[in-house]
């Protein structure tokens, strides 16, 4: 299965509706940098990634998050916070790496 | 010189991209040559105001104290859009300085009525 990486902001462009179109069932999205500020609560776009979440499993950096302003607390339930440890866990334990830049 | 008004418009968000950096640094540079500088910040442009930012883990400089600086430089005009602020789930008590909140018809006014527009 395979990993894909959002980095750019879910309000400035389509790369996050891209990945969501492309992403098969089963694979992980982990979104990076701007990209963090999809896996927020009480945005415009929480509902639609939260149904995208039942599907595909949601990742998001944390450090990106801290940098933003955000804690663990401000993350849509079931989107999973990892280190950059958990990084380069998920693209090992993926085959191929797809980055929606 | 004669005085003009200079407006910053502000619509990335800090980090991602140089621009929020970039903005910053022009405007007190404008400040310093005693204009009269007003900012917004529209779409994503509203993230660079968020409370809280700690950016030892992305190991980048955390510029957002320096918003809070910018009354010593005489910048106190600092606009939100609502839209944006509403799409984002951020209200003014998220913001790390007082701001005024805008509308669209609010911002287009205030885009009319000055001499210089500078978007980042």
């Amino acid at each position: 299965m395979m990993l894909h990486t959002v980095n750019k902001s879910p309000f400035m462009s389509n790369n996050l509706d891209s990945c969501l179109r492309v992403a098969k069932k089963g694979s992980a999205i982990l979104l990076i940098e701007d990209g963090i500020f999809a896996a927020l609560k009480g945005t415009a776009l929480t509902d639609k990634v939260s149904a995208a979440n039942a599907d595909t499993q949601i990742y998001v950096l944390g450090p990106d998050l801290a940098a933003r302003g955000y804690g663990e607390d401000a993350v849509i339930e079931g989107v999973k916070v990892v280190d950059y440890a958990g990084f380069v866990d998920l693209a090992v334990e993926h085959d191929k790496v797809q980055s929606w830049v | 010189m004669s005085e003009k008004k200079f407006l910053y418009v502000n619509r990335k968000a800090p980090y991602g991209t140089v621009y929020a950096l970039e903005s910053l640094e022009v405007v007190l540079i404008g400040a310093a040559f005693e204009q009269d500088v007003s900012m917004v910040f529209i779409d994503d442009g509203v993230y660079q105001l968020k409370k809280g930012q700690n950016t030892e883990g992305v190991e980048m400089k955390n510029f957002s104290p320096t918003y809070r600086a910018l009354e010593m430089y005489d910048v106190e005009k600092l606009y939100v859009d609502k839209e944006s602020m509403d799409a984002r789930g951020l209200t003014t008590d998220d913001l790390l300085v007082d701001v005024e909140v805008m509308n669209a018809d609010q911002i287009a006014d205030l885009m009319e009525s000055q001499d210089v527009v500078l978007t980042f």
